[in-house]
C-alpha cells in the first residue's frame, strides 16, 4: 500500500475519495459520540460527572500517540526508500499530532485537579506524554529552521524515528513506575475492564476523532502537493527567464 | 437544564475540557482550510504567469 500511494498521481486519486468519506464519517461519529458522552451515559460511581472528561481526553491521547507512530513510520519510509509522498505525510501529520497531544495534557490536567487534587504532577505518564508533545514541536521547529528542503526533510525524519522510542515509554509508564495515572482499562491483554455504558461513547468518540485526524492529514497532504506543483512551475519559469 | 450545565459541581472542569478540545479541533480545521486557499491561489498565479510568458 505504501509503494502504491508513493506515486503522487495515485495518491491524489485515493485522496479525492478518502477525504470526503473521512470528513463525513468524522462529522457523524463525533456528533453521535458527543450525544452519548454528554447525555446518554451514566456518571461514574466514584468520579461522578468528571468521567465525561474521559471521552475527549482518551481519544486525544490515543491520537497523539497514533499520529506520532504514523509520522515515525512515514519518516522511515521516506528515509529508506525516498518516497516523496511519505515525507509529505510526515510533515502533514506533525501539527495535528501536536494539537492532540496538547489537548491530552490540557484535558488531563482538568481531570486531575478534581480527582487527584493536582493540575500537574511530574509523574512518569504525564512527563512522558509531555515529551511526546515536545517531539512534535521539535520536529516542526527543525523543519522550519533548515533552509534546504531535502536537508530539512532528512533531518526531521531522523528526529521523528528517534522519537519513536518514547511511544512504549508512554504506553507502559503506568506499569513500569508507580503512577497516579490509572492503568490501561481498554487496550489490555484480557480485554476491556470498563463498563459498556462508558466504553460505547469512548469508542465512538475515538473512531470519530481518528476519522477527523485522517481527514485533516489527507487534506494537508493534498495541499502540500498543490503547493509543490506551484513551486515547480515557479522554478521552471525562473530557470527559463 | 441548569442541573445539566452544573455537572454535579464539576462544571468548571468538564466544560473547559470540552471547550478547549473544540477550540483545538476548529483551530486545526481553520488552519487546514486556509492553507489550501493559499496553495490554490499560488498555483493559479503561477499557471497564469506561465501562460502569459508562453502565449
Amino acid at each position: 500500500m505504501f509503494s502504491y500511494l508513493a506515486n503522487p498521481a495515485r495518491f491524489d486519486r485515493f485522496a479525492r475519495i478518502a477525504i470526503p468519506v473521512s470528513g463525513w464519517l468524522a462529522l457523524g461519529l463525533v456528533g453521535v459520540g458527543l450525544w452519548f458522552a454528554l447525555f446518554n451515559s451514566p456518571p461514574d460511581y466514584q468520579q461522578s460527572e468528571t468521567i465525561r472528561i474521559m471521552y475527549v481526553h482518551v481519544p486525544a491521547a490515543w491520537l497523539g500517540l497514533a499520529l506520532y507512530l504514523a509520522m515515525g513510520v512515514a519518516s522511515f519510509v521516506y528515509f529508506v526508500w525516498r518516497h516523496p509522498v511519505a515525507d509529505v505525510a510526515a510533515a502533514a501529520i506533525a501539527p495535528i499530532g501536536a494539537v492532540f497531544a496538547a489537548l491530552c495534557l490540557i484535558t488531563g490536567s482538568l481531570w486531575g485537579k478534581p480527582t487527584w487534587g493536582a493540575w500537574w504532577v511530574w509523574d512518569a505518564r504525564l512527563t512522558s506524554m509531555l515529551i511526546q508533545l515536545l517531539l512534535f514541536l521539535g520536529y516542526m521547529a527543525l523543519r522550519g529552521a533548515l533552509e534546504d528542503e531535502k536537508q530539512a526533510a532528512k533531518s526531521a525524519a531522523i528526529l521523528a524515528m528517534a522519537g519513536l522510542i518514547n511511544l512504549p515509554v508512554v504506553k507502559f509508564s503506568v506499569e513500569w513506575w508507580a503512577s497516579l495515572h490509572q492503568g490501561a482499562s481498554v487496550i489490555r491483554m484480557d480485554g476491556p475492564t470498563i463498563d459498556p455504558s462508558q466504553l460505547t461513547p469512548l469508542l465512538v468518540m475515538a473512531i470519530g476523532f481518528s476519522a477527523l485526524a485522517g481527514w485533516m492529514v489527507l487534506y494537508r497532504m493534498r495541499t502540500a502537493l498543490i503547493d509543490r506543483r506551484a513551486r515547480a512551475l515557479q522554478l521552471a519559469r525562473e530557470a527559463g527567464a | 437544564m441548569s442541573e445539566f450545565f452544573a455537572m454535579d459541581g464539576y462544571a468548571a472542569f468538564i466544560w473547559p475540557a470540552y471547550g478547549l478540545t473544540a477550540l483545538g479541533v476548529f483551530g486545526l480545521v481553520a488552519l487546514v482550510l486556509s492553507e489550501r486557499r493559499a496553495a490554490n491561489a499560488r498555483l493559479a498565479r503561477e499557471e497564469r504567469d506561465v501562460k502569459s510568458e508562453n502565449p
